[in-house]
């Protein structure tokens, strides 16, 4: 590890002045992306921003017909929240199958989806249930803020404070790990709220999580498994490594779509 | 049995500070004044080295030395060697390319050390090391073994990139049964290239006294006394009675810590420049290039068979991957612990084995769990599997009708088995696997959508490694013999001083059940060091699932010399004749009578020496012996997948595991079925999950845990675990050996259960999701096509 600055703000006002400060600072959440980069010696941030004694980022709240979940609020608090397993199970889900104990209980949602890894399962629900990104600045919709692989909308100092996710009324998330790192080789998530209906798919492509507008138009018809039988996706445009080509890629996302259909 | 002798489930001695932290590894320790070594590692698998430029390196804080091949070639540091030497089928000795500690010239895989610096700080060494700067003329590299011998000479002294061209067995009379077999069995496999990944890394600290001019190591080794010898003999780093090397808690080692690597000499060497203690542990992604790895064979196989599936002949033609060096034992691997195997556990008339041995540009392959024996396993069983298949029969009655039923057999491969009951395992393993119910199981697999399949792997291993005599005649450049010493004091607990070594083996409890049975003394009052040479005086080290067969049959030789100065001893006390001395229970008596004098009695007696008669008696009471085996051991077994695939994503999940084993003699079944599991998840992990791929450019591609799948919880089932017996009629304890067992058996089990399942014999290890997913797809392309 190189030698860096270390910030430890108390409010996102200071963070976010700090982070204009400093083109080379990095905001630290949990720490389990950026923390091993830097012990490799393949990332070199000048300065971290540690956000962990940031008042009031952290905390689920049920607020309407959206569930808000503050940016610093751990996988593990989301996985075992009662809120969030009885307005969103799908999302707690999802979250209690984020790498292992230790990273749940360090890894936050903001970190997570600011860092856009391709393999990581966040994005795949941000996108899969239309989520609102609440930020220093503004409000991002999920369809406007990823921006392919590690990649996104915020501006070089803005924060994520906070995701509000509309409640669905069916959602699902399916997840086939790679297996040496336990990151999604595929995850598929599936849900639907009214007629808003979506397929959303990480750890596939090769510029981050993406829809798949084929799938969700033939689920107008009905929400099942049924109505995607025989579909496939191209493997164009996917990723392929040591773990799976783009064809079996392409392949798991058609299974695991249908096996998320029929749990949702 | 007592409750801590030979057979009892004692609970292992040593977990209490392995547990509570109390271990002392190499990491753990600090020496005064102590500096840090960091190596510069090449990024390129094949390059000149054109300049070292170690200027800006030097000039940097806390830097004490940058020290590059040039330096050590200077310094006369000899070369790293490989020590079993192997003829090819001409006559020529093999290949052996120089290996430098530094490489001075070029360098022949990712990883290969091109500078060291000595810092007073890792962070300041690592801060330095990236301001050496390299010049490489980067060449092509090549990393396939099929590849190796048509690709341009890494080496000079090694034309096509071939080591050795080696055989064994009779190649007419195989030829001549494959012509006349009714049936024959042709297979192409790949046994892939594994990292080993042992949970301690490699840690080396180097120390200089230049009052006495004694180098002192303390090393992650399995055979400190090996290291040593080489280090001094070969290297020529000091002589023998000046350095001193010293293993202590070593963390799993797996075959990998058997090695003398390039990184222990160089800190021996600096330290010795420097002044200062110099110490290395190696990171992760270092261990991942820098260990040496295992397996890594092509291989081309063919069984015939006659009537009513007899086995006739097998020939195999392997090209095994040695990568860029030959590492200490690598040449023995995949010829004298690979061919002389592939008998099975089969009475087959004829057999014929080539073996070309290639450098590419990949980190040297060596000795890794099971060292040679998992390869012809694999080769043996899958060939027998699929030959059972092809000719309709049951797999279960195909062995049964091979196999070897009277002892000794000769097979035409070296080996002369001398004790074995194969249909014995074999029968009890399809009882705890219930095979019987496998069909109604099968059917309900189909129904929830699943492929269900079983898979047998009936093994055999040649371990207690091994006569001396033997191994001397096939190239070996040591003795595999043992030593050991029992140390009485005058209150009567025992000091057991061993060659074996243990890193997890658990010798600390399993030496102690022997000299407890033995002595009849408490287990506490016994205890056992091992893995220093200034303690021990030579030893060879534990690999090959040596230590009990051989390393405690040392021990049992020392307590033989024990007993009869004993007895010595009493005689004079009871003023008896030494021929009328019984030793039993604890207690020696008069023979006929109800004079007896206990074992702490003699003890004492021994030391203070008052009723000696002067000259006749030496006082003390302290034996050494060495034991050398008359033969290898021949631990067996039959070990019963089952598989249930998912087709849709090709996930294989293992869902039944039993493995019945002899071993000969348990000495402790705890430990015993521990090795069990741990050899059965490393197996597990070389079927399912673990590949070492390199890339065309020779960088490692699965080069972290984030790539490299090592075997989890998760990826094994509860193991059905249970033996047979028959005692080793070779060592006085009747011990064959455990510790390799599990990592032979596993790989062509799960592979014949997923075959079994999917219907087609298509398949490579790793037999991934993706893989097997493809296989299908595959077969069932083939199955439309007809």
């Amino acid at each position: 590890m190189y030698a860096f600055t270390y910030h430890r703000p108390t409010t996102v006002r200071q963070a976010v002045n700090l982070l204009a400060k400093n083109s080379e600072a990095k905001l630290l959440a949990g720490g389990h992306s950026l923390i091993p980069v830097m012990k490799l010696r393949l990332g070199s941030p000048g300065a971290l921003i540690d956000m962990n004694k940031i008042e009031g980022l952290s905390g689920i709240e049920l607020k309407g017909r959206s569930l808000v979940i503050g940016a610093m609020t751990r996988h593990g608090e989301v996985a075992t929240s009662q809120v969030v397993k009885e307005a969103l199970p799908a999302l707690a889900d999802l979250a209690g199958m984020i790498g292992d104990p230790a990273v749940r209980h360090r890894g936050t949602i903001g970190g997570a989806i600011a860092h856009n890894d391709p393999s990581a399962d966040y994005p795949a629900a941000v996108l899969g249930l239309g989520a609102t990104i609440i930020t220093s600045k503004r409000r991002i919709e999920a369809d406007e803020f990823f921006k392919g692989m590690f990649e996104t909308a915020l501006e070089p100092d803005e924060i994520i404070t906070k995701v509000s996710f509309p409640l669905a009324k069916k959602a699902a998330y399916q997840k086939f790990k790679q297996p040496a790192s336990g990151f999604a080789l595929v995850g598929v998530f599936v849900s639907k709220r009214g007629a808003d209906i979506r397929v959303a798919v990480t750890g596939a492509g090769a510029s981050g999580a993406f829809r798949v507008t084929a799938f969700e138009e033939a689920l107008k018809k009905r929400f099942s498994p049924k109505s995607i039988e025989g579909m496939t996706v191209p493997a164009t445009g996917l990723n392929g490594d040591i773990h799976g080509s783009a064809e079996y890629r392409a392949h798991l996302i058609a299974v695991l779509a249908r096996r998320a259909l029929a749990a949702a | 049995m007592s409750a801590t002798g030979i057979g009892a489930a004692v609970r292992r001695k040593e977990d209490l500070r392995f547990i509570t932290g109390k271990g002392q590894y190499t990491d753990d320790i600090s020496r005064p004044g102590e500096t840090r070594a960091v190596f510069l590692r090449s990024p390129h698998a094949h390059a000149k080295i054109k300049r070292v430029d170690t200027k800006a390196a030097a000039a940097m804080p806390g830097v004490i030395a940058v020290l590059t091949g040039a330096d050590l070639a200077q310094d006369k540091i000899g070369n790293l060697i490989c020590g079993w030497m192997i003829h090819s089928k001409d006559g020529s000795p093999m290949k052996m390319a120089p290996h430098p500690a530094i490489a001075a010239n070029k360098v022949c895989c990712v990883g290969d050390q091109v500078a060291v610096v000595i810092a007073e700080t890792l962070a300041e060494g690592k801060d330095a090391a990236e301001k050496i700067k390299v010049d490489y003329e980067v060449l092509p590299a090549v990393v396939d073994a099929a590849k190796a011998q048509s690709a341009p000479a890494i080496h000079e002294s090694a034309p096509k990139n071939t080591i050795y061209q080696w055989h064994l067995g009779d190649a007419k009379a195989v030829d001549a049964a494959i012509k006349s077999a009714k049936h024959v069995t042709r297979l192409d496999i790949v046994n892939n290239r594994l990292v080993p990944n042992a949970m301690e890394p490699r840690v080396a600290i180097a120390e200089y006294d230049s009052g006495t001019d004694n180098l002192t190591l303390w090393n992650t080794t399995q055979n400190p006394h090996v290291a040593r010898l080489v280090i001094s003999a070969f290297v020529g780093m000091a002589p023998e009675h000046k350095l001193r090397v010293i293993a202590p808690d070593v963390g799993g080692g797996f075959g990998s810590k058997i090695f003398i690597y390039p990184e222990e000499v160089v800190c021996l060497w600096a330290a010795r420049l420097v002044g200062r203690p110099v110490k290395w542990t190696s990171d992760r992604s270092e261990a991942f290039v820098a260990d040496a790895h295992g397996r890594d064979h092509i291989t081309h196989a063919e069984m015939a068979f006659g009537e009513g599936g007899k086995i006739t002949a097998i020939k195999v033609k392997t090209i095994a991957n040695l990568g860029a060096y030959m590492s200490t034992f690598s040449s023995s691997v995949p010829t004298y612990l690979y061919a002389t195997l592939l008998s099975g556990q089969y009475d087959i008339p004829a057999i014929y084995c080539e073996v070309d041995a290639v450098y590419t540009n990949t980190a040297p392959v060596d000795a890794y769990r099971g060292a040679g024996r998992p390869e012809a396993t694999f080769v043996v069983e899958r060939l027998v599997e699929v030959g059972a298949r092809e000719e309709g029969m049951d797999p279960a009655e195909l062995r049964r009708k091979n196999f070897i039923k009277t002892f000794p057999h000769q097979t035409p491969v070296i080996m002369n088995y001398d004790a074995g009951d194969y249909g014995a395992s074999l029968k009890k393993a399809l009882d705890l696997a219930d095979v019987k119910g496998f069909d109604k199981r099968k059917r309900e697999s189909e129904r929830a959508g699943k492929l269900r399949g079983l898979g047998y792997s009936s093994y055999i291993e040649a371990c207690g490694i091994a006569p001396s005599q033997a191994v001397g005649s096939l190239g070996c450049g040591v003795g595999l013999w043992e030593s050991a010493e029992v140390r009485v004091n005058p209150t009567g607990s025992v000091e057991v001083l061993t060659g074996s070594h243990s890193h997890g083996q658990g010798h600390e409890t399993t030496f102690a059940q022997l000299v407890s049975e033995r002595l009849s003394i408490p287990i506490e009052n016994v205890s056992v060091v091992h893995g220093d040479t200034d303690k021990v005086q030579f030893g060879m080290g534990t690999y090959g699932s040596r230590s009990g067969a051989v390393g405690m049959s040392a021990v049992v030789k020392a307590l033989d010399k024990v007993e009869a100065k004993a007895k010595k001893v009493a005689a004079y006390m009871m003023e008896a004749a030494e021929g009328d001395i019984v030793f039993k229970d604890g207690k020696f008596t008069v023979a006929g009578t109800d004079k007896s004098v206990a074992w702490g009695d003699v003890t004492l007696n021994a030391y203070i020496a008052h009723k000696f008669a002067g000259s006749q008696l030496e006082p003390g009471l302290k034996e050494g012996a060495f034991y050398d085996p008359t033969n290898f051991t021949f631990p067996a077994g039959c070990h019963i997948c089952e598989v249930e695939i998912d087709p849709e994503t090709g996930n294989t999940e293992i869902v039944g595991w039993t493995a019945v084993d002899d071993f000969g003699t348990v000495v402790n079944p705890m430990i015993v079925e521990g090795q069990v599991h741990g050899g059965v998840a490393q197996g597990i992990g070389q079927a399912l999950l673990e590949s070492a791929i390199y890339n065309a450019e020779g960088q490692l591609v699965s080069g972290s845990f984030m790539d490299y799948t090592m075997p989890r919880a998760e990826n094994l089932p509860s193991l059905k675990v249970d033996t047979t017996m028959t005692k080793c009629p070779s060592n006085p304890l009747g011990i064959k050996g455990c510790g390799e067992a599990g990592a032979i058996a596993a790989p062509a089990a799960v592979v014949n259960a997923i075959t079994d399942a999917i219907g087609s014999e298509d398949l490579a290890m790793p037999a991934t999701p993706p893989a097997v997913w493809a296989a299908i797809r595959k077969a069932a392309k083939m199955q439309k096509a007809a």
